[in-house]
């Protein structure tokens, strides 16, 4: 294929899944949109005016960029794990398994798929924030790059997950068990300062607790950890979960006998 | 010379340790009307999935008009087009949305796409449910959009996996005219099908496959040469007497008498038959084949 046929093909692949969230809006865009809005009225007003300020911020300010954070990772997950999924179960996947697209193309628009999902609900989740506290962004470029290169890698993670699952309940074990654990432990809801020193070195294993840090220093300013340091590792984990997602996918795994 | 398909030594173990294909040959001429037959398990799907590379070969080389499917895979997917048994498409896109969503996926553009989708979609009198679901297509409709998606890249090879299964017959012998069409414009069509005089009707070669190994691979006019008997079965205007017989032939009577099946070895002329009841003064009302004389020898060929 020449790479203006390349370039088609992505962008379909890109603009269909595109098309299926807006599509089904009601099951991807608004649920996160109400269920964040409750964390902010919930665990920002009511009870986070008792605990008082955390890191120099009030604890609504705190915890906006870790809820958006928790968003998007989320989000770019569930978009590519389901999407990709759902194309097995149906079939529908065989109609891009005939076609001449190549394999990296179909993993990068089923990516970016993803990507524009949970940078598209970060988005609402961002505006809902501003009803309830003022943010100021300290770094742009940091924050956009963080939360980009944090939905890809989630998005890929998802694509890992679609590709091994064998029926639905396999689609939602590693959100349910592993994703949200570690999001809820990976500094959304505070420092790790507040933590004995044993398990602020757990912690430290955490990759969201990173991505949360480094994208709370964008907006706030303050951060747990070396925000370089986490761009070094969700450079990593991108590299890694997309030269393994190839591999699969090229070996055919899941897809083809 | 190129053929449309070069089939060689292919072979297919599945994990579980079944072997589906053990070492086929299979040529398919440009511009064919070919038949692959077999009973269910026979290796048909297993072939067409490793050609449309829905399945990995364990060995063996498959060329699509010269294109090695390994080594410049690209152009060989290019070359196909495929309907499969099964529907695998996305039930929530609507009719059009799937046709030029294809195209995408073989780096045509939109415009082009959406030009291609109104042919196609119009021959195949799908025009109106344009912009209806697809899960909301029949049975038969459902097969329609396949074809048409499959043509949207105008493909050199059409692969067909049983695609009148559950089709009823207007809807049948209209969807043949149209890949009859696309025949005589160039295409090669490769078709599998459980209904033998289809493949009877339609092909020029057939190749029949049984237990992952190709049994037979000729023109269905050599095949049907080789039959060395048939059975006729003719209708009357009034009854025969009970022991009404021909020298030299078998027959059977009816219990009505009205109604006689004769067996005709090759080389044997049935005009006897003819006269034979003329001179009784009965008068022959229709004629036809106990069974699809392809059939007999499917039969024949798959028991061995």
């Amino acid at each position: 294929m020449s790479n203006s046929e390349i370039f088609i093909a992505f962008y379909t692949i890109l603009r269909r899944e595109i098309r299926r969230f807006t599509r089904i809006w009601p099951q991807t865009l608004l649920p996160p949109a109400i269920t964040m809005s409750l964390y902010f009225a919930i665990f920002g007003n009511l009870i986070g005016s008792r605990i008082g300020q955390m890191g120099g911020f009030s604890y609504m300010q705190y915890i906006v960029p870790g809820l958006i954070m928790m968003s998007v990772i989320t989000n770019s997950y569930s978009n590519v794990s389901s999407s990709f999924f759902s194309a097995k179960f149906q079939h529908s996947i065989q109609e891009l398994l005939v076609s001449p697209t190549p394999n990296w193309v179909i993993l990068v628009g089923y990516v970016l798929g993803g990507v524009a999902r949970g940078l598209f609900v970060g988005a609402i989740v961002t505006v809902l924030s501003l009803f309830f506290t003022h943010l100021h962004l300290q770094n742009l470029f940091l924050t956009i790059a963080v939360v980009c290169l944090t939905a890809i890698m989630f998005s890929l993670g998802g694509f890992v997950n679609a590709i091994y699952a064998r029926n639905f309940d396999d689609v939602s074990i590693v959100p349910t068990f592993i994703l949200t654990p570690l999001t809820y432990l990976g500094g959304v809801f505070y420092s790790i300062d507040l933590l004995p020193s044993f398990w602020q070195h757990v912690s430290l294993l955490n990759p969201v607790l990173y991505m949360v840090n480094a994208f709370r220093y964008g907006i706030l300013g303050v951060s747990d950890i070396n925000v370089y340091m986490a761009l070094v590792i969700v450079g990593i984990f991108i590299v890694v979960l997309f030269t393994f997602g190839l591999h699969l996918l090229n070996k055919g795994k899941g897809i083809r006998n | 010379m190129t053929y449309a398909i070069e089939i060689s030594d292919l072979k297919k173990r599945y994990e579980g340790g079944f072997e589906a294909l053990k070492g086929i040959n299979l040529n398919v001429e440009k511009g064919d009307f070919f038949a692959l037959l077999g009973p269910n398990g026979a290796g048909k799907s297993t072939t067409i999935g490793i050609l449309c590379s829905l399945v990995n070969k364990t060995s063996g080389k498959v060329s699509i008009f010269g294109a090695d499917i390994d080594k410049d895979f690209a152009k060989a997917k290019q070359y196909l087009g495929v309907v499969p048994q099964e529907f695998n498409f996305n039930v929530f896109e609507t009719v059009f949305n799937v046709v030029v969503t294809q195209a995408g996926f073989y780096g045509i553009s939109n415009r082009v796409a959406e030009e291609r989708a109104e042919k196609y979609l119009k021959q195949l009198d799908l025009w109106d449910k344009k912009d209806v679901q697809s899960r909301m297509l029949s049975g038969g409709m459902k097969r329609r959009l396949m074809i048409a998606r499959a043509l949207i890249h105008e493909p050199e090879v059409l692969i067909l996996d049983e695609p009148t299964a559950g089709v009823d017959i207007e809807l049948r012998r209209s969807m043949w005219e149209f890949i009859k069409n696309l025949n005589e414009q160039g295409t090669t069509i490769i078709l599998t099908t459980h209904y033998l005089e289809e493949a009877e009707q339609l092909c020029r070669n057939i190749a029949i496959i049984n237990s992952g190994q190709i049994v037979e691979n000729t023109s269905v006019k050599a095949l049907l040469k080789t039959l060395n008997q048939e059975t006729f079965i003719l209708d009357l205007d009034q009854p025969v007497s009970d022991d009404w017989h021909v020298d030299g032939y078998s027959t059977k009577l009816s219990k009505d008498l009205s109604t006689i099946e004769v067996e005709v070895i090759k080389g044997q002329s049935i005009n006897h038959i003819f006269k034979a009841l003329d001179e009784a003064g009965v008068n022959v009302i229709s004629m036809r084949n106990k069974s699809n004389r392809l059939e007999e020898l499917f039969v024949k060929l798959i028991k061995g």
